[in-house]
């Protein structure tokens, strides 16, 4: 009992961290259906940049909350940056082509960023440190869960409440809703689609870096590498729970983190990876439209 | 009206050109890219020069807007690259290095490359909006062939030209081993190995227009095959040749069944997935030995024949071959030549067969491919496992010339080299591939300095190429239908009608230079009908 429990807790604190990545794609999808390749890089650099800053400004003194907030700005901010240039460069030049070219041009833009930080930094693997202050947790609660975990399950909760807040009461959350669902009648109406597209982006690329942030605490290290996989699982996670659906992406993160880790504490923790590739494949098959997302007809 | 003859004309097109028509008012779209391009990534787009573009001063005015431009993304660009180029992080001491030495150098990098995206993104707009233009002034004559088709390469389009230059390749790469050291022929191998893979994955990328990201996968099932087949059951080159072609076949089958319904990017998605779990099951899996790989896999047999002992001393003797060379990897050269040209010809024919342009159809428009009776399953899955059957035959060829494979070698970057070869070669493009894997393969192998840039260079291209040119160096030629308003027999009123049924080389092509207005020569006749 105790082990499932663990193995709850730790599936809940994957699952958040996906959730946060997979908002990105979903919301990207959602409006310019383009499997967004280069998100998990995004998340990858949002690891890189707080590991960078949480030294730097240690260096200058800086600690405690002080410090994890100051990282976590810089983090979002250079990431949000990253997301906005990246559109700009790789797939609004190719708006309006064929489907095929915004999807290498992602594939291409994500493998040129992973090898980017591998060279200007390190192929190596970093560690990470624990940039969240002791909360002084007691008794029951911290049997099951470390603090991390607590902190990045809260964490994740802020962000969503304030991406739904987003979405639902702004002016900006509006035309993106109204973009994802007619893009030639939002613009009839007066929507800057270009501005919501990057708006898109900066969100999504906000969220990753928090996912990064977090990850880092809970996994202790880092490396180049590490968005290539984020970013699958979190893509089948919004596969998962129906892309283009915001509720539907945190569903679907959270059944994947669950089921990865339940995978892990009772099969094999070798096959932890495969089960979010054969989720993905099983559910492409028999649901392509996921849980909560609904069938469409296709426009000819 | 007497009934309008088609003529049918090999002709370079983008495999986008349809698409960027097909946008929402295709000229239009396009003008506008070409207004809201340049702005570029930063800035006011640069004053357009509104009083006469000739003068002096408005050129200058216009240089100046370019350069302060350029200035400003590339500032943007430093200030983004900055935390990550100049705070490197140090693990051993567990703090910074500030390397503020490569901050002018990223400058620099960022202000070149800033004026050349410009530049090329102005020259693409310009070309796309001629392109548009012409479509829709009447047929596309040459006009459609975009600025780079009609440069030296249509010398080849002659068929003197061709043969002579298949010939002295032919002849070259035969004699190739007779007169170079061992590494060229290794070099060579890998190269001829990348060909074959990237014609193979050109089938299923660049003619059906299936992203299959897990090309890796049915490589290694080949490499697998031979490799256990030999460990397990002591069989020789010859016999798991087809044995790998076949498993990679059937693997693509029992892949494509399923996943086939899906569209193309949950395809490629699916397909990175799958070569995933392939890597990771031969990683964790006993009989494949794990990540320590199988060793000792033999070079294919000649009829029994002890090349290196035999054969070698006689040859060298003569002067006909370096001292130093094995002649196993010679007979692996020639069988992979023998391979990439059964590839091409197989390819070629393919492509012209029913079921290529069926293939072709479906790349083009799914639903419209329906509608015209296509099996769009079938054609799907047959483009699927064909081009896994490549990936097999060569997967069993690289097994046998580096003796030792391991799940390492069969990961996504494998995946990602092939695809850029097929994107920079051009899709659905055979001379393309061919030349794009001879470039990817060969030019870092002489570029020993840039090994380490060899995949952010691949990220790169992959960007670069779909920007610019998607449809690839060596654009693939695609029939044309071209409409000719009156009958052949009423040779007499229009002259340009017949030419338009001939082969359109020659005095057939209305704008030598590239002429951008639309109601030229071809026009004329051929609006009104």
């Amino acid at each position: 009992m105790e082990l499932f429990l663990n193995l709850c807790v730790s599936g809940l604190t994957k699952g958040s961290v996906y959730a946060l990545i997979a908002l990105g794609y979903t919301m990207v999808y959602g409006i310019i259906a383009l499997i967004n390749f280069a998100h998990g890089e995004i998340y990858m650099i949002g690891a890189f940049t707080s590991l960078i800053f949480s030294m730097a400004l240690g260096a200058l003194g800086l600690s405690g909350w002080g410090l994890l907030f100051a990282v976590g700005f810089f983090a979002v901010a250079y990431c949000a940056m990253y997301g906005w240039t990246v559109e700009k460069i790789a797939y609004r030049p190719l708006r309006g082509q064929s489907r095929l070219a915004p999807l290498i041009s992602a594939i291409g833009m994500s493998i040129f960023l992973q090898n980017y930080v591998q060279l200007v930094q390190t192929p190596n693997f970093l560690p990470f440190p624990d940039l969240i202050p002791d909360l002084g947790l007691k008794g029951g609660v911290s049997r099951y869960a470390s603090q991390t975990q607590l902190a990045i399950v809260a964490a994740t909760a802020v962000c969503m409440v304030a991406l739904t807040l987003f979405i639902k009461k702004t002016r900006l959350g509006m035309a993106m809703r109204a973009v994802s669902q007619d893009p030639v009648m939002a613009r009839l109406s007066g929507v800057n689609i270009d501005r919501v597209i990057s708006a898109t982006f900066v969100i999504g690329s906000m969220l990753a870096a928090v996912g990064g942030l977090l990850i880092g605490n809970y996994a202790h290290q880092t490396d180049f590498f590490t968005g290539f996989l984020a970013g699958m699982k979190a893509f089948t996670a919004a596969v998962l729970g129906g892309i283009g659906s915001i509720p539907g992406a945190v569903a679907g993160a959270l059944i994947l983190g669950f089921s990865e880790s339940l995978a892990a504490g009772y099969i094999s923790s070798d096959y932890e990876d495969v089960v979010a590739f054969v989720l993905l494949i099983a559910i492409l098959t028999l649901r392509p439209e996921g849980i909560m997302g609904s069938a469409t007809a296709q426009k000819v | 009206m007497t009934q309008a003859p088609f003529s049918v004309k090999g002709q370079a097109g983008p495999a986008s050109a349809a698409a960027a028509s097909g946008a929402p008012g295709g000229p239009a779209a396009a003008v506008h890219a070409e207004t809201a391009g340049p702005s570029g990534l930063s800035g006011p787009p640069a004053a357009p020069a509104a009083a006469s573009p000739g003068s002096k001063a408005a050129l200058l005015r216009r240089l100046a807007g370019e350069l302060r431009a350029a200035v400003i993304s590339a500032a943007w660009l430093t200030f983004l690259a900055l935390p990550l180029v100049v705070f490197r992080i140090n693990s051993a001491f567990g703090k910074i290095d500030y390397l503020w030495g490569r901050l002018p150098k990223l400058a620099a990098v960022t202000f070149l490359a800033t004026l050349a995206w410009r530049f090329l993104l102005r020259r693409t707009a310009f070309s796309r909006v001629k392109e548009a233009v012409s479509e829709a002034g009447g047929p596309p004559p040459e006009g459609a062939r975009g600025p780079a088709g009609r440069s030296w390469l249509s010398l080849l389009d002659r068929a003197p030209a061709k043969k002579a230059l298949f010939l002295a390749l032919a002849a070259f790469l035969l004699s190739v081993p007779f007169w170079t050291s061992p590494y060229v022929v290794l070099i060579l191998i890998t190269a001829l190995i990348y060909i074959t893979l990237g014609l193979g994955l050109n089938i299923v990328v660049g003619v059906a227009g299936l992203l299959n990201l897990g090309y890796a996968a049915f490589f290694g099932v080949g490499a697998y095959t031979f490799g256990l087949l030999h460990s397990g059951l002591g069989l020789g080159f010859w016999a798991c040749l087809p044995l790998g072609a076949l498993s990679a076949t059937v693997l693509g089958l029992l892949l494509g069944i399923p996943v086939l319904r899906l569209s193309g990017d949950y395809l490629a998605i699916v397909t990175l997935g799958f070569a995933e779990i392939f890597r990771l099951v031969l990683v964790n899996v006993d009989f494949t030995n794990g990540p320590r790989g199988i060793r000792n896999i033999p070079p294919p047999s000649l009829f029994g024949i002890d090349l290196n002992g035999a054969v070698k001393p006689f040859l060298a003797g003569k002067g006909l071959l370096h001292p130093d060379m094995d002649l196993n990897k010679v007979l692996i050269y020639f069988i992979i030549l023998a391979i990439v040209a059964l590839t091409v010809l197989c390819v070629y024919r393919l492509e012209n067969s029913r079921l290529g342009r069926a293939w072709l159809a479906l790349r083009e428009d799914e639903v419209a491919c329906q509608a015209m009776g296509i099996n769009r399953t079938r054609a799907k899955l047959t483009a699927f496992a064909l081009g896994s059957t490549w990936a097999g035959l060569a997967g069993v060829v690289f097994a046998s010339q580096i003796t030792f494979i391991s799940p390492a070698s069969f990961d996504f970057m494998l995946s990602v080299m092939v695809l850029s070869i097929v994107v920079l070669g051009g899709m659905g493009s055979i001379p393309g591939v061919m030349i794009g894997a001879a470039v990817l393969i060969l030019l870092p192998e002489y570029l020993r300095e840039f090994q380490d840039y060899r995949m952010l260079i691949f990220g790169l291209i992959m960007v670069l190429m779909m920007v610019f040119r998607p449809q690839g160096i060596i654009p693939g030629t695609r029939r044309v239908y071209l409409y000719s308003p009156s009958p052949g027999a009423g040779g007499g009123a229009a002259p340009s009608a017949g030419d338009g049924e001939g082969q359109g080389e020659g005095p057939a092509a209305p704008s030598p230079a590239g002429a951008s207005s639309a109601p030229a020569a071809p026009a004329g006749p051929a609006a009104p009908s």
